[in-house]
């Protein structure tokens, strides 16, 4: 796919609104975004800012009011849910602030998830899933069921299962929402060297500066609009 | 597309050990208990129906006193038959094949040092026509034996078996209270008839030796009438009431001191009172059925939220709708069918089990196993596959957030 001049993600005049009549709630009023291969993204904003709203039709779990959406230059908008399964699919990975983890499933069962609706044939499924794995640093924890892992192996494990596929782009939110301190850095340290050995896009949700701090650009949210888009000099070491 | 759906189904099932087991569990009890019951239902129905081949072709029977029941002790005031009673009968009605006179009492059969409490029959050479009891072995009894009453009998298969085991016992002299009588014959075995007595258990001897060395005296207490191939029992049964009242002289109008009755007509109300029996074992059974169906209900709903997110999360990491809902339903079926094969081999095992205990015998409804299957297939699977189409439908968003 062709990065380069033509924007990942390009947005303009993106509306989302819920209800109808009276409850009529518009979480996003016109919003343009555009984010190019290689970003490191952050989106912050207070609680109902609109910035979750804004990642889920990025990421095509949901569908924009109005607006257009292109992804790779390829209009979103009037795709139906399948063809948005289909990239979603091949070329994004998500990372939730619940994990959303498989219960009662192994970790390899897990990361090897997205490869099954790939038809990934079940050796090469095996392999990539342990080299993922491997690369989050959870080699050796193949069995374990999320039960039996801590909160940030868990998230590892679902970081893992986004990029087993070689995503074009990680959409994470919240995703150090339920992690203390320290594994929070651990997980901003797997993400920017994802980020930066990879080359994977990322755009992340998060209400927390500090985590903020770890990517290159900061977009803030407020009542439905994009009230700053900055650049950011990323956090090294903590 | 379908392999993986059917890896996915799998891994599903193996992950929810609990809950597949439930779900097979309540297609098992439902299915199993129906086919249980109903098997059950239906051998005493087929063993009713075999009774009334058994009691012999178009039977019936004169006793003294009125109905049953009720008649004791008319019974017992009435005047007993005479010989002269069975010959009218035989020979002024058309319709009749043959008739036999019956006296019967109870006597201690002993040979050798074996001793069996059984029920002598005196009757004459018709009786085995007229049960349509073929012989086993020997022979039946000759006019000179019935003229003079001799003291020769015939074997029912119990008493065979109980006084000389393996042992052939034709020839042999066996003895009945204080009479020594020559066994000339045995009767073939008829089984328990439809009110659970042993009609084997029986020593048939000449009824001038009954009425003149047993009981003392010249009566028939009742009358065994055969009556013809294609002729109806009900106008022999009326035909010889007429006779009856004739000969006994009854006034028009006035109750008769004797009742004819069709063994068929007997048989057919046990026919029908199994078939009520069948059909509420039937209901007890679709009670069982109903309750392992609302067991699925619950178990599938109550996942609904957990399989609501789980479907969020697929829908995410790129499934489609249609992969989502093919395994769940390769799931529901497999399961379905998992439990349903369970639970007819357990109904069919269980019904052969007691219809061997109850003595009667198996019979295979395939329109009922095929029908509680299908009921509890069909429950399992709309409760397991409507809920996740609802989900597979939703944005993956909704799905994703569902409480």
């Amino acid at each position: 796919m062709p990065s380069g001049p033509t924007p990942i993600i390009d947005l303009s005049q993106v509306t989302k609104i819920y209800g109808h009549g009276e409850g009529e709630v518009r979480a996003l009023r016109g919003i343009d975004l555009r984010i190019n291969a290689g970003e490191f993204v952050a989106v912050m904003g207070p609680s109902g800012s609109g910035k979750s709203t804004c990642m889920n039709i990025l990421g095509c779990l949901d569908t924009p009011s109005g607006g257009a959406y292109k992804f790779l230059g390829v209009p979103v908008g009037n795709m139906n849910a399948d063809q948005r399964a289909l990239l979603r699919r091949n070329y994004l990975g998500f990372v939730f602030q619940g994990f959303n983890l498989l219960s009662r499933t192994t970790a390899l069962e897990n990361v090897e998830l997205p490869l099954v609706y790939r038809h990934v044939p079940k050796e090469e499924r095996r392999a990539l899933a342990h080299k993922a794995l491997q690369e989050v640093g959870l080699g050796g924890r193949e069995t374990h069921v999320p039960s039996q892992l801590s909160g940030g192996q868990q998230q590892r494990v679902a970081i893992a299962r986004a990029i087993v596929t070689q995503p074009q782009v990680l959409f994470a939110d919240e995703p150090t929402g339920n992690l203390d301190t320290a594994t929070s850095v651990e997980i901003m340290k797997l993400l920017t060297s994802l980020n930066e050995q990879r080359g994977i896009t990322i755009a992340m949700v998060t209400h927390e500066p500090d985590i903020a701090g770890w990517t290159r650009r900061i977009v803030r949210f407020r009542d439905g609009h994009i009230e700053s888009d900055q650049a950011n000099e990323p956090v090294r070491e903590h | 597309m379908f392999g993986n759906a059917i890896i996915l189904a799998l891994r599903e099932i193996r992950r929810n050990v609990l809950r597949s087991t439930l779900t097979i569990l309540g297609i098992v009890i439902g299915v199993g208990a129906v086919i249980t019951m109903v098997t059950i239902g239906e051998g005493a129905t087929a063993q009713v129906q075999a009774d009334i081949q058994k009691l012999g072709s178009n039977l019936l029977q004169v006793f003294r006193g009125q109905g049953f029941g009720g008649g004791g002790g008319s019974r017992q005031a009435a005047p007993p038959f005479s010989m002269d009673d069975v010959e009218a009968i035989k020979n002024e009605i058309t319709g009749v094949r043959t008739a036999a006179p019956t006296i019967g009492n109870g006597a201690q059969a002993i040979y050798g040092n074996s001793n069996w409490a059984t029920q002598v029959q005196g009757t004459d050479d018709q009786y085995i026509s007229v049960r349509d009891w073929p012989l086993a072995n020997g022979r039946n009894f000759s006019e000179s034996e019935l003229r003079a009453g001799a003291a020769v009998c015939i074997l029912g298969a119990t008493v065979q078996r109980e006084l000389f085991g393996a042992e052939d016992p034709i020839g042999t002299s066996i003895r009945l209270g204080k009479l020594s009588c020559q066994v000339i014959g045995t009767l073939s075995s008829k089984g328990q008839s439809g009110f659970g007595q042993d009609q084997d258990d029986l020593v048939v001897v000449p009824i001038r030796t009954m009425q003149r060395r047993i009981v003392g005296n010249s009566d028939v207490s009742s009358i065994m009438v055969s009556a013809r191939d294609g002729v109806s029992t009900e106008k022999v049964q009326a035909d010889i009431e007429s006779l009856m009242r004739e000969r006994r002289k009854i006034r028009p109008g006035a109750d008769p001191d004797f009742n004819v009755r069709d063994l068929k007509e007997i048989s057919s109300a046990m026919t029908q009172t199994t078939r009520v029996l069948t059909t509420l074992l039937a209901a007890v059974a679709a009670v069982s059925l109903l309750v392992g169906g609302v067991g699925i209900m619950n178990i599938m709903l109550v996942s609904v939220t957990e399989r609501t997110r789980e479907i969020g999360t697929r829908l995410a990491v790129g499934a489609m709708a249609r992969d989502v809902l093919l395994q769940f339903l390769i799931e529901a079926v497999t399961l379905a069918a998992f439990g349903g094969i369970i639970g007819i081999a357990l109904g069919l095992t269980a019904g052969a089990l007691a219809t061997n205990a109850f003595n009667v015998p198996f019979v295979l409804n395939m329109g009922i196993v095929m029908l509680s299957f299908g009921f509890s297939a069909a429950v399992g699977i709309i409760f397991g596959y409507f809920p996740a189409r609802r989900a597979a439908q939703l944005d993956p968003i909704e799905a994703l957030r569902h409480e």
